[in-house]
């Protein structure tokens, strides 16, 4: 991989730091009028999500990651690994707990999603903003309350629990923003 | 007195942390001046007087939201007057400028004491760098005493005054004098250097000027010694400079001001590029 120097320090940039896969997120230059310069970087941390500040003297540089962000269409679970396909090459990729995280109340056979691969295996799994899912558990619903506010739990195919209108029923698709989590409207069946 | 020195000198000034874009010129090349110091104090020392020049001025890699590559100084000599006396008309300057109706002194001993509870003349590297991770700054890679220094100053000190409204630092470490002389404090010995600081900002630098040319031909071959050891390009030193400084520069003080800063302060921003017409990316 090759190195990068703090000049080319850009937002979106995948480095090493600490032997971490890291991503840029500021590069500020700070540097007395006579004095050493710096750069303050912000990175977050692509395996734990969590960002760090470190100060750089500017020149200095830092090796590539070789990280590569692809959509892959999530295939099945053995229970230990997720199994993602790449529509095209028909290549597989098995991705741990670890990097399934959160993302795994999303997880729907045949859906594609953001795999962020670190040396080729998959670091981080990103479901898609929207996804559309089944509501297999939840009251009955209310017939004529679909302008009242209300809400109620339900559950879904993936195991997720979100808080929908009162007037779903089971049955139902429901269209999901994933990284709130907050029911967004009723999707048309297919 | 108004002077307009040259943009492109055939020398290069030594300081290890400021690169000067070299302009090629066929078989030759020339230097894109990053402070008029040099010409405005050969001037000087052929008898000119108090001058003033504001010009551009080129330092190559200083880019950032307080930094762009060339910008205008507004540099000015005083002979016969300590940096005392010329702090008080860079006051007298800003202030009006923008809206400041006081301003202070502070040694660089009696900052670092408030915000860091470390004395910078004594600290050891070590001492320093335990103190930067105490108060959250991580660097990376080997520091040396000076660069701690600098750290501290820029991310500790510089955000902690930002409300202090104008505030001169003075009573530098002596390995920080550069081009000022230096001053028996009793217990240390501290460069007689100003910097002044509004909004965090710093917008000039200020020296009792150091006349003794052996003096400064010795800083200049410490400046190409820690070039040497960076692995940076040493820089010639200018003998017509010199040849100025043996015939005597007159006791004076200087100090720069970052002209396009001021302008961003008194239009209340913090960004340079919100008052640069040509961003340097769009020039």
């Amino acid at each position: 991989m090759p190195n990068f120097s703090t000049n080319e320090f850009k937002p979106g940039l995948k480095v090493m730091m600490d032997n971490e896969p890291c991503s840029i997120l500021e590069n500020e230059y700070v540097k007395p009028g006579k004095g050493q310069a710096f750069n303050r970087v912000k990175l977050r941390n692509l395996r734990s999500g969590r960002v760090l500040e470190k100060t750089f003297k500017s020149g200095d540089s830092l090796e590539g990651a070789d990280v590569l962000d692809i959509d892959l269409e999530y295939s099945y679970t053995d229970g230990e690994f997720w199994h993602f396909m790449d529509p095209n090459t028909f290549e597989q990729h098995a991705a741990d707990k670890a990097a399934i995280a959160d993302a795994e109340k999303w997880l729907k056979e045949q859906e594609k999603y953001e795999v962020t691969l670190f040396n080729g295996a998959p670091l981080v799994v990103t479901p898609p903003n929207f996804i559309e899912l089944e509501i297999t558990e939840t009251d009955p619903g209310l017939k004529g309350d679909t302008a009242q506010g209300g809400s109620k739990p339900a559950t879904l195919t993936t195991g997720a629990v979100v808080r929908v209108p009162l007037f779903l029923s089971e049955g139902e698709i429901i269209r999901i923003d994933t990284r709130s989590g907050e029911y967004v409207s009723r999707a048309s069946k297919t | 007195m108004e002077v307009d020195t040259p943009a492109l000198g055939q020398y290069a000034i030594t300081d290890p942390n400021i690169e000067l874009f070299e302009v090629s010129m066929g078989d030759s090349s020339r230097f894109l001046q990053s402070s008029p110091e040099y010409a405005m104090k050969r001037l000087l020392a052929f008898g000119s007087g108090d001058i003033y020049q504001l010009g551009k001025v080129f330092r190559s890699g200083e880019h950032g939201r307080k930094h762009n590559p060339e910008f205008a100084m507004l540099e000015w000599y005083r002979t016969q007057w300590t940096h005392y006396r010329l702090m008080r008309e860079v006051a007298d300057l800003i202030c009006p400028i923008l809206n400041l109706d006081s301003w202070q002194v502070w040694s660089i001993e009696a900052l670092f004491d408030h915000f860091c509870q470390i004395n910078p003349h004594d600290a050891s590297i070590e001492q320093l760098q335990a103190r930067a991770l105490e108060l959250g700054v991580e660097p990376v890679g080997d520091l040396e005493k000076l660069d701690y220094v600098d750290l501290l100053m820029t991310h500790v000190v510089e955000p902690g005054i930002t409300d202090w409204g104008l505030v001169f630092v003075t009573d530098f470490l002596m390995e920080q004098a550069a081009l000022s002389r230096l001053i028996d404090r009793g217990d240390k010995v501290v460069a007689a250097r100003f910097e002044a600081f509004v909004g965090g900002v710093e917008l000039a630098n200020g020296y009792w000027e150091e006349l003794n040319p052996e003096t400064l031909r010795q800083r200049f071959e410490s400046d190409n010694a820690v070039r040497r050891q960076r692995g940076q390009a040493t820089r010639d030193i200018d003998p017509r400079f010199m040849h100025a400084m043996n015939a005597g520069l007159p006791d004076c003080s200087g100090v720069a001001l970052g002209f396009d800063r001021l302008l961003m302060l008194a239009q209340g921003h913090t960004d340079m590029s919100t008052i640069l017409p040509f961003t340097w990316s769009q020039a």
